[in-house]
């Protein structure tokens, strides 16, 4: 009996906060738009942050305002930007996919001022006397971007400076925000040509604290045949509108600053190619001169 | 009761009787959402807050239905019932009407509904023959040592993020040796004695 007993009563507690809930989620209820949970879907749903909004439920709620454009999810894609475009009912704006590019190839190659031995990340050591590399531009190594990129597309290269592989990189640019030297840029996905130092130094100031620095020489500017090339603030930077991708700054380099590098031997051979075509050039033009003479 | 009876529940709750470090209640909101301060400080409002209420909710339901029925042995199930029904209402009533407080609080309202500090604190209440106002206070100073604990121990986990610890140690494991020696740390308070 007293089972009994005990399962009415508490089976009449239970309903009894049944039916108020029940009321109370009619009283209280909160009209959300359906489309929000739609857009939420399509989002990446890493949280990344990289949009400026807090999380995806954040970006989610500011596409649906209008405040933020369809494609502001980096990370979800194009295909995602059209499936909100839909939802929203507006054309998608399809942007070239863009990466981020870490312009430091220096790393151990940079000459270090003293032995940095405190909390393994970059921005603690920037902290002590300005941080421990006699570049005040390059990449420390000590990884901070690595930890925040939340797709694992950073490592720290063989060379001690971060790298970014394209394939993995979303362009939620959560590695940007973190990096104190504010080494790491967006850059188109397609174009493979990049300059690999933001060293603002001039010439021998430069040349000292790294082996791999931009000195501002402006040889690759003046090879370039798109005129893409400028140097800008005592370094290199590439016009991603004009650049064909062609290399040709990489192999006139004299400081393996602009990556691909180019390799000794590339190098040596497009010297060669580019004596030839002088020899020749200059053939032609003592023989038109020569032609030219006589008719005078 | 007097104020001097409250003032020695409170600093119990918080300190000599904590209900992480000392009576390992709530070990998971406290391991699990620990890893950013600003979200401990979240879960730690939301669980006070909610600590407070259930005491209050559980200790009603005890005095002026269990009891009279001669029910008391039901008082676990029961309770479960009342904290689970008290937290969705509060969720929903939060969404309507201080929809600030209710995004401040966010996910961790409805995580609550499971966390046994709660439950704890509504079965210590009827143990220690609590009156309605002892129980409230012990609620909620129970959930404000539970802010303390989880506060603490999120800044330590902040910090040794950045410490160089072997492989093996990384993450959860030195997480959970950092919470063991806390503990220590405060069984000191367990002679403190003021009234």
């Amino acid at each position: 009996m007293n089972i009994v007993f005990a399962v009415v009563v508490l089976g009449a507690l239970a309903l009894v906060f049944g039916l108020v809930l029940a009321i109370a989620a009619k009283v209280f209820e909160v009209k959300v738009d359906p489309r929000l949970p739609e857009i939420t879907e399509c989002l990446a749903g890493a949280n990344c942050g990289g949009c400026g909004y807090p999380g995806c439920a954040g970006c989610a709620e500011a596409i649906l305002a209008g405040k933020a454009p369809v494609n502001a999810c980096a990370p979800a894609g194009a295909e995602a930007a059209k499936k909100i475009a839909a939802i929203m009912g507006v054309e998608a704006v399809e942007g070239e996919p863009k990466v981020a590019y870490v312009r430091c190839n220096g790393g151990t190659n940079a000459k270090k001022r003293f032995e940095y031995r405190g909390v393994n990340d970059c921005i603690a050591a920037t902290k002590v006397a300005a941080g421990p590399l006699d570049c005040a531009f390059g990449c420390l190594g000590f990884g901070t971007c690595v930890k925040a990129c939340q797709f694992g597309a950073l490592t720290i290269g063989p060379n001690g400076a971060a790298v970014v592989d394209p394939e993995k990189c979303t362009d939620c640019m959560a590695c940007a925000s973190v990096c104190p030297r504010h080494l790491i840029v967006e850059v188109p996905k397609s174009k493979k040509v990049h300059v690999a130092c933001a060293n603002q130094d001039k010439g021998k100031a430069a040349m000292e604290v790294c082996s791999n620095s931009c000195i501002g020489c402006g040889l690759c500017q003046k090879e370039c045949k798109k005129d893409a090339i400028h140097v800008e603030n005592g370094v290199a930077v590439i016009d991603y509108d004009k650049c064909v991708g062609c290399k040709l700054c990489t192999k006139v380099c004299p400081r393996d600053a602009i990556s691909p590098v180019a390799t000794a031997e590339e190098k040596e051979k497009y010297k060669a190619i580019k004596k030839a075509q002088a020899e020749k050039a200059k053939a032609a033009a003592e023989a038109k001169a020569a032609e030219e003479a006589p008719a005078k | 009761m007097s104020i001097t009876t409250l003032l020695s529940i409170s600093l119990g709750a918080i300190l000599t009787n904590n209900f992480i470090f000392s009576q390992f209640l709530g070990i998971c909101p406290f391991l699990g959402v620990s890893k950013k301060l600003d979200t401990a400080v979240g879960m730690g409002a939301a669980v006070t807050f909610v600590m407070g209420l259930a005491s209050a909710f559980t200790w009603a339901v005890n005095k002026f239905l269990l009891v009279p029925m001669e029910l008391e042995y039901m008082q676990t199930v029961a309770f479960i019932l009342v904290i689970a029904a008290l937290v969705q209402f509060v969720e929903m009533f939060l969404k309507k009407s201080i929809p600030a407080l209710y995004t401040a609080l966010g996910v961790y309202l409805p995580l609550i509904t499971t966390n046994c500090a709660v439950l704890g604190v509504a079965l210590l209440n009827i143990q220690n023959n609590y009156g309605f106002i002892e129980s409230v206070v012990y609620g909620i100073t129970g959930g404000l040592g539970f802010l303390l604990a989880i506060v603490l121990f999120a800044a330590v986990r902040e910090s040794i993020q950045f410490a160089e610890n072997p492989k093996c140690f990384d993450g959860f494991p030195i997480a959970l040796v950092t919470a063991g020696l806390m503990a220590l740390a405060f069984m000191g308070f367990s002679g403190l004695k003021v009234w």
